[in-house]
Order: structure tokens, then sequence, then C-alpha cells
């Protein structure tokens, strides 16, 4: 009994005169909604789990399906693109290169989509009851980080069939990279999802999107095709500038061991700092995002 | 503590909400309208410049016309959408009902969804853990069904569940939009019951209804907004009235606008021109006591010479048939020469239960062809009944006798 009890311990034994809205103050707004989404800590994790049950209710395998889709996905990519187009031969250990990136990919994608079409799927409750609206996007994050979680599981058990489990310092760049990922996944899914109540053709836009940011990340190719092909040129710092990249390249530098030992394959210069600095971005984009959806989340309820 | 004033729960300071309706939604669309110089939308002012002041233990009935804009103001006092300009206020924890099962999903069981929709409407998990036996007791479904997806259950079932968890969430402030229209009867009884335990607990509750009977059976005061303007806030037979006067007000509109085209029925050899209520003296009427006698005076023209038969109808405000009289009825020839006439109708001790009612007037042929009409001709009120309600009233007095034998 925290938060209420706190709250009723007002001069006079009453609870005190609260503002309906939020402030719009650019740090007050912030600290409010922060204080808001903490209560609501609760109702995102129920949130979350209803997320994971009904998408696999009523199935007999239930959660056992988020399991099949990644590995028959990893099947594919390692016999018909790794070996039937030839892209394993310069790539060593193919399909751990293969999955790293993709893990880290299905994430974000998850996220950001998932992100976008919450608000509306979600408006039933926006229209009848008042929430701080960004555990929507919240949420998804969260169904994103636990069939992350499954997949990431896949790929490590990967790496010991293998026999290259990342036993090295290296492993430790999962952080940065989920971290980026979770940054950036959430504050455009929240962005986005705001954008997509006022302007219904943001969902298929950002379909579109992601498709063509799945192509733009080392994800089915490596980073050292991309320096080769464009390398020098300054096409290279724009491409590297993606911050989906940084995390995805992070990502194989901890869990493919064969290419972090491989002299042959390309690293940018730098991965620590160019981490650093993305993700500080990201935590200003992220800022800038919620305060967006702060501005557009009062008219949502009419809206839809 | 202090005493008198009781605390305030709700402060609605200046409140105004404009709607932008969007013609257009798709960026096709938009670019298009860019190009056209005017913007392919709308503002429209659902409130405007509304403040009131709610304290603890009132139970406030927002009333008013469909549009009015009273579901918007509960609305933005729930934070649900955000007022344009102006501030709300409140104190306490505060419950929107607005629709019940909002947050329920059809594939989670019974159980999984009162701990979701409790903790949608703000509950701890400790607290839902606790409440949780009566929730399943009020709501009244079987142990079976609560481990039961939702989407198996039948609405009613559905509505039960919902309102269950809903008013187990114990706020301070309560919000209720409609939702006690729904469910069977006994299920109604339950939610009036339920309601009443709130206000025994001197919980705040703002309810809107289109209902005047159910405002006039549960609130403390009435608020009527007619157009997004706040028109009465006050005592709550006062504001029933007002309410009753504003629908009144747009049916006399209607009837204006529609009159034209009433004049269409028959050929134009009479005409109505009007109705006036009088007391025995001949003075215009507008409250009428009980057991006075009144006279309602039709004032017509014949226009070309031909027989007619002229008469009234009284109707309550809901448009319901009370009463009709005739110059058939009475026996009274009516001179068919072309001139304008009056014919008084004199009523002696009416004792009309109904508060409120609307006078039509009309003209027909002797073998009942419509000649003119003319509705809502004009309105008076009755004398409120103390003691019964209907259409009609009487003089009344009980008393009460044992029937069973003197025990010695």
């Amino acid at each position: 009994m925290t938060n209420t009890s706190e709250s009723r311990d007002s001069a006079d034994g009453l609870p005190p005169l609260l503002s309906v809205g939020r402030p719009r103050g650019l740090l007050t707004g912030t600290r409010a909604a922060a204080v808001e989404l903490y209560r609501s800590r609760e109702l995102v994790r129920r949130l979350i789990a209803k997320e994971i049950k009904s998408r696999y209710k009523d199935s007999y395998l239930g959660v056992v399906w988020s399991l099949f889709r990644p590995i028959i996905q990893l099947a594919i990519y390692y016999v018909f693109i790794g070996h039937f187009l030839g892209a394993a031969r310069a790539i060593p250990d193919f399909a751990i290169f293969i999955f790293a990136g993709l893990t880290a990919w299905t994430f974000f994608n998850e996220v950001v989509s998932g992100g976008t079409a919450s608000i509306f799927a979600n408006a039933g409750l926006v229209k009848k009851i008042y929430l701080p609206r960004e555990i929507f996007p919240i949420t998804s994050l969260g169904a994103g980080l636990f069939n992350f979680a499954i997949q990431f599981a896949v790929l490590t058990a990967a790496t010991v069939l293998f026999g290259v489990f990342p036993l090295h310092w290296a492993i430790f760049y999962v952080i940065p990279a989920v971290l980026i990922l979770a940054v950036y996944g959430l504050a455009l899914g929240m962005l986005l999802g705001a954008i997509n109540v006022y302007l219904r053709d943001t969902e298929h836009l950002v379909e579109i999107a992601l498709m063509l940011m799945f192509w733009a990340s080392p994800i089915l190719y490596s980073l050292s095709f991309v320096n080769g092909a464009i390398g020098g040129t300054v096409l290279e710092p724009i491409y590297l500038a993606n911050p989906v990249t940084t995390a995805i390249v992070s990502m194989q530098k901890a869990m493919w061991i064969a290419g972090s030992q491989d002299p042959a394959q390309f690293w940018p210069a730098d991965l620590d700092l160019r981490l650093a600095v993305t993700l500080a971005v990201g935590f200003v984009f992220l800022w800038f995002a919620q305060r967006m959806f702060s501005r557009l989340q009062g008219n949502f309820a009419q809206e839809m | 503590m202090p005493s008198d004033p009781l605390p305030l729960v709700v402060d609605v300071d200046h409140v105004t909400k404009d709607f932008t309706t969007h013609v257009a939604k798709s960026i096709k669309e938009r670019i298009v309208n860019v190009f056209r110089l005017r913007r392919a939308s709308s503002r429209f002012r659902a409130l405007d410049d509304i403040s009131l002041q709610i304290r603890q233990g009132e139970t406030v009935g927002l009333v008013g016309h469909n549009g009015s804009g009273k579901s918007t103001l509960l609305k933005v006092i729930g934070g649900i959408i955000d007022a344009s300009t102006g501030a709300v206020r409140y104190r306490g924890r505060l419950a929107a009902l607005l629709e019940l099962g909002a947050g329920f999903h059809p594939d989670l069981t019974g159980r999984e969804n009162i701990y979701l929709n409790a903790s949608v409407l703000g509950l701890s998990r400790e607290h839902t853990e606790a409440v949780f036996d009566d929730i399943v007791a009020f709501s009244g479904l079987s142990s079976e069904f609560i481990d039961t997806q939702v989407k198996f259950y039948s609405s009613g079932m559905y509505v039960r569940l919902a309102f269950a968890v809903a008013v187990h969430s114990d706020p301070d402030i309560l919000l209720v939009d409609e939702v006690l229209a729904v469910g069977d009867e006994r299920f109604q009884v339950k939610c009036m019951a339920k309601i009443r335990d709130f206000q025994a607990a001197g919980k705040t509750i703002i309810l809107v209804s289109h209902s005047a009977d159910q405002v006039a059976d549960v609130c403390t005061r009435t608020i009527v907004l007619e157009r997004g303007r706040m028109i009465f806030d006050g005592d709550v037979f006062d504001g029933i009235r007002e309410l009753r006067d504003s629908y009144e007000r747009s049916r006399f509109a209607e009837a204006a606008e529609t009159r034209d085209s009433a004049d269409g029925v028959g050929s134009g050899e009479v005409e109505m021109i009007g109705v006036d209520v009088l007391d025995a003296a001949g003075e215009p009427l507008k409250y009428v006591s009980a057991g006075q006698d009144i006279v309602i005076r039709v004032k017509a023209r014949v226009i070309s010479a031909t027989p007619w038969v002229t008469g009234f109808t009284l109707y309550n405000s809901t448009g319901q048939f009370v009463y009709l009289l005739n110059t058939v009825g009475l026996g009274l020839e009516l001179p068919p020469e072309p001139g304008e006439y009056v014919v008084d109708f004199a009523l002696a001790g009416v004792n009309f239960g109904s508060k409120r009612l609307v006078i039509s007037a009309g003209a027909t042929t002797p073998n009942g062809t419509p000649l003119a009409n003319l509705n809502y001709a004009a309105e008076f009120d009755a004398e409120p009944d103390r003691h019964g309600a209907g259409f009609l009233r009487f003089d009344v007095r009980g008393e009460v006798r044992s029937t069973s034998a003197p025990s010695q």
C-alpha cells in the first residue's frame, strides 16, 4: 500500500486536489508520466501476460509456437541462403551469424510494429478509461522482450550445439545491443502509435519502412560486404550511423565467436564509443517521443 | 475536522472543449486537402466554459439531450479526453464506469479478466485478491464459469462480471455513464442498490443519465447541459423541470419547422390560429392548481364556408396521450360561415397528475377528414402531486389498523 497511503497524507487528512491531465512542461511532464507509469507497473505486467497468453490461446502447442518460427527461419536462411546462394563461404558459422542478427532484428521489429498498432488495438480501453497510455507501447516492448528471450535461448542452444559457445568477455555486448533496440524501438513505437491514431496510413508506412530497414542492416550479409561495396565513401558512415546496425553488430560481436576471431571480418572502429553515443542519443529520442506522445494522447479518445 | 462545508472533491474550472471533426483521414485525402484552401475539418464546441464544484458525498446527475455534452464533460473529468482550455482537479481515487468490461479480453478466463480489469481500474493485486470472492459472489457466476473464457459467456454474465469488478474497485469518486441501463431488471435493482451503498459510504457520484426518473431517484443535485452550456445547476426536481423545458423547447422548435408542412393538411378551408389556457376569470394561465377550473380556448378562422369540428389533445412531456376533447363530444355545432371564431372548452376541477402538459389543436370535417392542425400550440404545468404519481391525481389519505385478533 505504498502510493495510495502517501497521497492520502495531506495536512487535513484528505487526499490532495490533483489536476486532471498532465503538466505540459518538458521536465515536469516527463516526471509526472514516469510516476504514473511506475504506479501502473502491475497493470503493465498483466497486459504483457495477456498479450502473450492471448496470442497462443486455444492452440495445443501454445508458446512452443514462438520457438518454431525462428527455428524454421534459421533453417531456411542457413540452407537456402547460406549454402545454395553461397553466402556461407564468406561468413564462418553462417547459421550463428544470421541467427544473432535475426534475433536482434525480430525484437526490434516486434516492438516497433506492435507499438504502432498498440493504441488502436486497445481502443476499447483508451476510449473508456483513463490510463497512462504509454503502457500500450510499453506492453509491446514487454511482449517483444519475452519473445526475444525465447529466441535468445534458441540462439544460445545453437552455439552449444555447434560447439561455439561465446565464452569470452565480448558476450557483454549483448547488453548494449538489447538496450539500444529497446530504447529506439519503444521511442518509435510510442511516436508512431500516437501518429497512427491521427493518420491511419502510418501502420502501412511502418511496415514498408521496416522492410527497408531490415535490408539496410547487416543481418543476412556481414559488414565486410558493406565495407567492400561502399567503404571509404560518404555512404559508409551513413550506413553505420543506423542505430539498429550498431545494435546488430554489437549482438554479433557478442554471440558470433567465429566472426569476432576472424581477421577477415570488418568491425566498425570505436564500437564502444558508437554504442555509448547511440544509446545516449536513444534516451534523448525516447524522451522526445514521450513528450510528443503526451501531447497527442489528449485527443486519442475522440480521434478513434 | 472542519465541520460545515464538506470538502471539495471535484473542481471544474472554466472548461471548454472544441472538437475537430475530420472529413479525411488518409494521407491521400489530406494531401488533396492541402491544395484546397479550406481545411476539410470543422470545429464545434462540445463544452462551453463549464465551471462547477462538487463536494464530498454529492450524487450529481448530468442530464441533457443527445449531443448536449454530458458524456464529454464526464470524459474530461475522468481525464479520458483533455479539455481545450480550463482545468479539472479532483481529490482521491476516481473510477470511470463509462463502459462495462472495457478492459475484458475474450480469450482470457473470468478469473484472469477479473485481475486484469481490476488492475485497469487501479487496484493492486493484494486488494483484488482480498475482494475476489466478493466480486464473484456479486456477479452471481458459478465457479465453473469463473475459469471459462469470457467469450463463452452470455452477454448478461459478461456485464454482471464487469459491473462486479467495477463496483469493487472502491473509488472515492465514481463516474457513471448510462451503464446502469444494461442488464435485466433484477440486475439493475442490484446496481441501484450498490449505488446507494456508495452514497451511504459518503462517496461522490457523477451520473450521466437519460432517465429523469433515475436522476430523481438517486441524485442530490442536477446539472442540465444544453448544447455544451450549463443551463441549470441545483435542486433535482427543478433540474428535471429545466430538462423537460429544454426538451420542450427543441420539440417546439421542431414543430415550428414542420408546421408549414402540417398546414398542407386539408384544403385550406379552416386555419388554426392558436390555443390559450385561461382560468375561470379569463386570465392566461401557466400553472394549474389541483381542482382548479380552467378554460382551453381554441382560436380558428374559417376561410371558405364548410362544416367543421374542432378540439384539442393533451400530451405529457414524453408525448404520451393524456386527454382529448372536441366539439362533437360536447354536441356543439359550429357555424360554417367564414370568419374568426373562439371555441372555449371549460374544464371544471381538473386533476392532472402529469407535471407538464402540452396542447395540440386541430379541425376536421364532421366525418373526420383533417382540415388543419396545430401541434404544440400551448403548454401548462400542473401542480406536482406530493403523494402519488401518474396521469391523474386524487385527494388521498391512508390509515392503518390491526386485523389480527387482540391478544389478551
